[in-house]
């Protein structure tokens, strides 16, 4: 089991911390009518892990990204971005159904590309390009919606996001399916390794043949991708395409990716151990919601998660190097 | 039969020529020391060999084939290895994986999911290669960055020699070592001259370069100004090259 958690780089404080806060829930949230506590009851498991799903997309993109040393603050509003584009492509201009998810997934590879052709070529720092991208992504949604939401999307399209085969929301399957394809990506292929070495360290993986400026390329437009995922899933869940979608998840998709261990600064990343990070932030925000916090304390806890698991990380590194 | 032979090769930064037609001649098995002050144009002249800085005139030809106008991956695919003074390692992947770094064997997982990194594999070669070489690691599945720096000079030397190249060019590569360190690394060497690979050795310790190099080339500003045979000179000849008070 150690040696699992050692090789997926998933790190055993996160599942405590996991199984920390399950319990803290478990105790603390109110109680239905039959005395259940609320937290534990199956429709709320669906509606962490639904809510869950859209940022833990959006997290894997962070991993791809930060384990090479880079990162995309562009994520929330490239979401958003894909959200209405998906929308505006079915239900303004009458295009056939399947034009969400391409208008969606198209929408977020580009605006991803952008930030990797001006990362590679212009060498602009990763920071300045995904900051940038925030703004007109954002802008660009609510230009093409003007302002709006769009509404009213075709049941082939709703089926993504409210849909319950087998009693399992569609969402979960899809996050299921890109999260396992994207670890095998990570942990399994050239291409991953790569990534991480490139993360490492730069000149050693230019040195050793790795083609840095198209690895660069391919993850800022892998993670631009995943952002058009996420957008697609809450097109679906809300029947919108909505210019304001996905505001500040980029703050909660890089929690989720530090506190699943990766490593800020490149060189380690773990889909798996982002996917419980995920999980941390659904879970504290689900359970931060029952007990009928305000959404603003919310934001602050999630803000104070990210400093703190960066500062756990430093201490623990500064550890590692003295001895 | 020389496996490396540039002539007039020239290269220039913007308006500063480092390099004025330098000819250099390396034969398999051979081990050349090259010396020269502090921007001689040393490492410039490396870097023209692995095909990371592309060359103003002259030409570069390898085993046989004009490789000037080859890229670096190529020029690696034929059999020139370079090591790197700053080692070229990935401190937080482990040794086995440094070893392979951009070189992964792949296989098909089930029989269908295609580019699945051979990981058993490269650590069972790995392990081979070290063994082979006489290196000493705690473990193969350890990061590299938790190794000392001698240890870390045999992976990056490890990493170099697993495919079998033809030509390794040596940057420093003792030059951060502890003196027993030195030793192993100038035994690899001996070792590599003996599997009949090629060698060019550049240091500032003249004791490594006399120690292992059958010929010594000393560049000066950007030319070769000597090019001896170990056995018909001496320390202080070379260091009257190097500092220019000969010829």
């Amino acid at each position: 089991m150690l040696k699992f958690l050692e090789r997926t780089h998933i790190r055993v404080e996160s599942l405590a911390v996991l199984a920390g806060l399950v319990v803290i829930m478990a105790l603390f949230s109110p109680t239905t009518g039959s005395g259940v506590r609320v937290f534990l009851t199956a429709n709320n498991f669906f509606n962490i892990i639904l809510a869950t799903a859209t940022f833990g997309i959006l997290a894997i993109g962070a991993t791809f990204v930060i384990s090479a040393a880079g990162i995309d603050l562009s994520l929330g509003s490239v979401l958003g971005l894909a959200s209405v584009t998906g929308a505006a492509l079915v239900v303004t201009l009458e295009w056939p159904w399947y034009f969400a998810i391409v208008g969606a997934l198209g929408a977020g590879a580009a605006a991803g590309a952008v930030n990797g052709f001006i990362v590679t070529r212009g060498r602009v720092p990763a920071f300045i390009v995904t900051l940038g991208m925030l703004g007109i992504a954002r802008g660009l949604a609510l230009i093409i919606s003007s302002g709006r939401g769009i509404y009213g999307l075709p049941d082939e399209v709703l089926f993504l996001g409210q849909a319950r085969p087998w009693g399992v929301p569609t969402p979960v399957f899809i996050l299921a399916a890109v999260a396992l394809v994207s670890h095998y990506i990570l942990a399994h292929t050239p291409f991953g390794h790569h990534t991480l070495a490139l993360g490492d360290n730069e000149s050693a993986a230019r040195a050793t043949g790795v083609n840095v400026r198209r690895q660069r390329m391919l993850l800022y437009t892998i993670s631009g991708l995943m952002a058009g995922f996420a957008g697609l899933i809450f097109t679906a869940r809300v029947n919108t395409g909505d210019p304001t979608a996905g505001l500040n998840y980029e703050l909660l998709a890089i929690t989720a990716a530090i506190i699943g261990g990766t490593n800020l600064f490149g060189g380690r990343g773990s889909i798996l151990g982002t996917m419980i990070g995920a999980l941390i932030m659904g879970v504290l925000q689900n359970g931060l919601n029952l007990m009928a916090v305000q959404a603003y304390y919310q934001q602050m806890a999630i803000g104070a998660v990210l400093i703190a698991a960066v500062w756990l990380d430093q201490v623990r590194s500064r550890g590692r190097q003295s001895h | 039969m020389s496996i490396l032979e540039l002539s007039g090769v020239e290269k220039s930064f913007g308006a500063v020529q480092v390099l004025h037609g330098v000819d250099l001649k390396v034969s398999s098995g051979e081990v050349v020391g090259l010396v020269g002050d502090n921007g001689a144009g040393k490492s410039t002249l490396m870097k023209t060999i692995t095909g990371v800085y592309s060359i103003d005139r002259g030409n570069v030809v390898f085993d046989g084939r004009d490789v000037t106008d080859s890229e670096p991956g190529e020029r690696r695919d034929f059999g020139i290895e370079m090591i790197y003074q700053d080692l070229a390692l990935a401190p937080q992947q482990d040794v086995a994986n440094n070893i392979f770094l951009g070189r992964e064997p792949t296989k098909r997982l089930f029989g269908i999911f295609p580019s699945f990194v051979d990981k058993s594999r490269i650590d069972v070669e790995a392990r081979q290669m070290l063994d082979r070489l006489g290196v000493h690691v705690p473990g193969i599945d350890i990061p590299v960055g938790m190794l000392s720096g001698g240890q870390q000079q045999t992976i990056a030397i490890a990493r170099a020699l697993t495919f079998r190249p033809k030509l390794v060019i040596m940057d420093e590569p003792t030059a951060a070592l502890a003196v027993r360190e030195v030793e192993s690394v100038l035994k690899l060497i001996r070792q590599m001259k003996e599997d009949g690979i090629a060698t060019i050795l550049i240091s500032h310790r003249l004791n490594d370069i006399f120690e292992s190099c059958g010929r010594i080339v000393v560049l000066r500003r950007g030319n070769v100004i000597a090019d001896v045979n170990r056995n018909e000179t001496d320390m202080s000849e070379v260091v009257s090259y190097i500092v220019g008070a000969h010829g």
